[in-house]
């Protein structure tokens, strides 16, 4: 393994008492004062993240829109400008390349933010589909710094910062050239926390300063500096999907209960027949939600039993800090997925009893 | 990091201490630390007999869950139940919330473990 590389804000963790880890060849933090405080700052007030490891690619040209809605399974032609649509990119047999967010700046300008560990493989991928449309791919991932800031007191203390008026930016939406303590963003109400909030974009040079600002402004009502460990409780519980759990080239995004955000009506994209083929033939396995009966925590990659015999595994599972129970999301055979279905997981040496449940363990707080 | 003078210390951060032919333990400050909060601990089965090294708890952070290993031969004679409804205790007090206390069956292991200076200098080496 070479060498993990620092975000523009590496400086920054160090001095807030960071716990830096190597994440998808990132050094960033996994937490600064607490997993759970952190957790907690962000659905009670907000936490602010480093999330400049995501990747970015920037597609343009006269048929961008037709390449990203070929390349994507979620309908593209419907965005207006400056919308962002949650969307997978999906392999001809309908397994997952990738799971994104699609900002339309224009007919002819679209910006596609991909996770950090997929961002050679997903490059790759958009080149090799590129095919005759004329359109041109550029990987903006090393160019671009990113702070996510979420929480219900998000858009309070980032207004501090900007003339522009934050509450015109729907759920969704994004704005470019926004000025926030005086550097050049572009701002989305976006996130992966289940609460409000925002992703913010800018030049590697700027981040530190916009970080440090939000902070300052924030600090009083008890904005915190976040953590990924954080960030993945916080997105577990709201049931949103990560790649390489939820998700990956062996789980289509219909058994992993994501079908809202694919169009089999749209006129073609990559996957379509594999996709339609297994909505007409009904799933055989999905992912469901689960809480433990038993004692002990659920970890991703654990088996789900039925009277000993496996039918699943875990795919990710914690110590909800939020509701208190030991929660998890399994991919199980369909027979065992209805609601109230008793399952048992393997701990260790033990199979303990739990029990199927609706996956929606923490409703979102999206200000739509 | 703070270490207790009276303890012996095992290269996993384990501490334990011996009173006559039992032996009480737990895990480090430096331990604790390094997990963060923790937030369940499986404790073994009373009357369990176990060798040095063998995995006697699981040690749960809301990240990750990470084995425990015994520093010392011995037969659980008792465990810790406050851990199952408080395993935070682990974290506010690591020297005082020992895990298990186990009759020692074979002293050999005690051999291997740290007074508390050389298990300070261990823990700057590991930093």
């Amino acid at each position: 393994m070479s060498e993990p590389k620092k975000t523009s804000l590496y400086d920054v963790h160090e001095k807030y008492g960071g716990r830096v880890i190597d994440f998808a060849g990132w050094a960033l933090p996994v937490q600064y004062e607490g997993i759970t405080a952190e957790h907690e700052a962000v659905r009670n007030c907000a936490g602010i993240f480093d999330v400049s490891h995501m990747g970015e690619v920037e597609v343009r040209g006269p048929q961008a829109t037709d390449f990203v809605q070929n390349l994507v399974t979620n309908d593209v032609s419907v965005m207006n400008e400056n919308q962002v649509i949650y969307a997978m990119m999906c392999y001809p047999n309908g397994g997952i390349v990738d799971d994104l967010l699609v900002y339309k700046h224009a007919n002819d300008f679209y910006l596609l933010v991909i996770n950090a560990s997929n961002v050679d493989k997903d490059f790759q991928w958009m080149k090799d589909n590129i095919g005759n449309y004329d359109a041109e791919l550029k990987n903006i991932s090393e160019d671009v710094s990113e702070i996510a800031l979420q929480g219900p007191k998000a858009e309070e203390v980032l207004q501090e910062l900007t003339d522009t008026n934050l509450s015109e930016i729907a759920f969704f939406y994004f704005k470019t050239n926004v000025k926030i303590a005086g550097k050049n963003c572009l701002v989305s109400r976006t996130g992966y926390t289940g609460e409000d909030g925002f992703e913010i974009y800018m030049k590697h040079e700027d981040s530190e300063h916009v970080w440090d600002k939000i902070l300052e402004t924030g600090k009083d009502k008890g904005v915190k500096p976040a953590g990924l460990g954080c960030r993945d409780t916080l997105r577990f519980e709201a049931n949103l999907p990560l790649y390489g759990n939820e998700l990956s080239p062996d789980i289509t995004p219909l058994e992993a209960g994501f079908g809202m955000f694919v169009k089999l009506g749209k006129p073609n994209f990559i996957g379509k027949e594999a996709l339609v083929r297994q909505k007409v033939e009904g799933l055989k396995r999905k992912i469901v939600g689960f809480e433990m009966e038993g004692p002990g925590i659920p970890r991703h990659g654990y088996d789900v039993l039925s009277d000993g015999k496996v039918i699943g595994f875990v795919t990710t599972g914690y110590s909800s800090p939020t509701l208190k129970k030991n929660i998890g999301l399994a991919m199980v055979d369909i027979e065992y997925s209805e609601l109230d279905t008793p399952i048992e997981i393997q701990i260790r040496k033990n199979a303990v009893k739990a029990r199927v449940v609706d996956r929606r363990f923490y409703t979102k707080k999206y200000r739509k | 990091m703070e270490t207790k003078s009276g303890l012996l210390y095992s290269k996993d951060h384990e501490w334990v201490r011996v009173e006559g032919e039992k032996a009480y333990v737990g895990i480090t400050d430096y331990a604790q630390h390094a997990l963060g909060e923790i937030v369940y601990v499986e404790l073994p089965a009373v009357g369990n007999e176990l060798n040095a090294g063998d995995v006697f708890s699981v040690i749960e952070s809301v990240k990750a869950a990470s084995d425990s290993y015994l520093p010392v031969a011995g037969k659980v004679l008792e465990v810790n139940e406050a851990l199952s409804d408080s395993p935070q205790l682990v974290n506010e007090d690591p020297y005082g919330s020992w895990i298990v206390v186990v009759e020692i069956t074979d002293k050999a292991g005690l051999d291997e473990l740290m007074n508390e200076q050389e298990y300070r200098e261990f823990c700057d080496k590991e930093a």
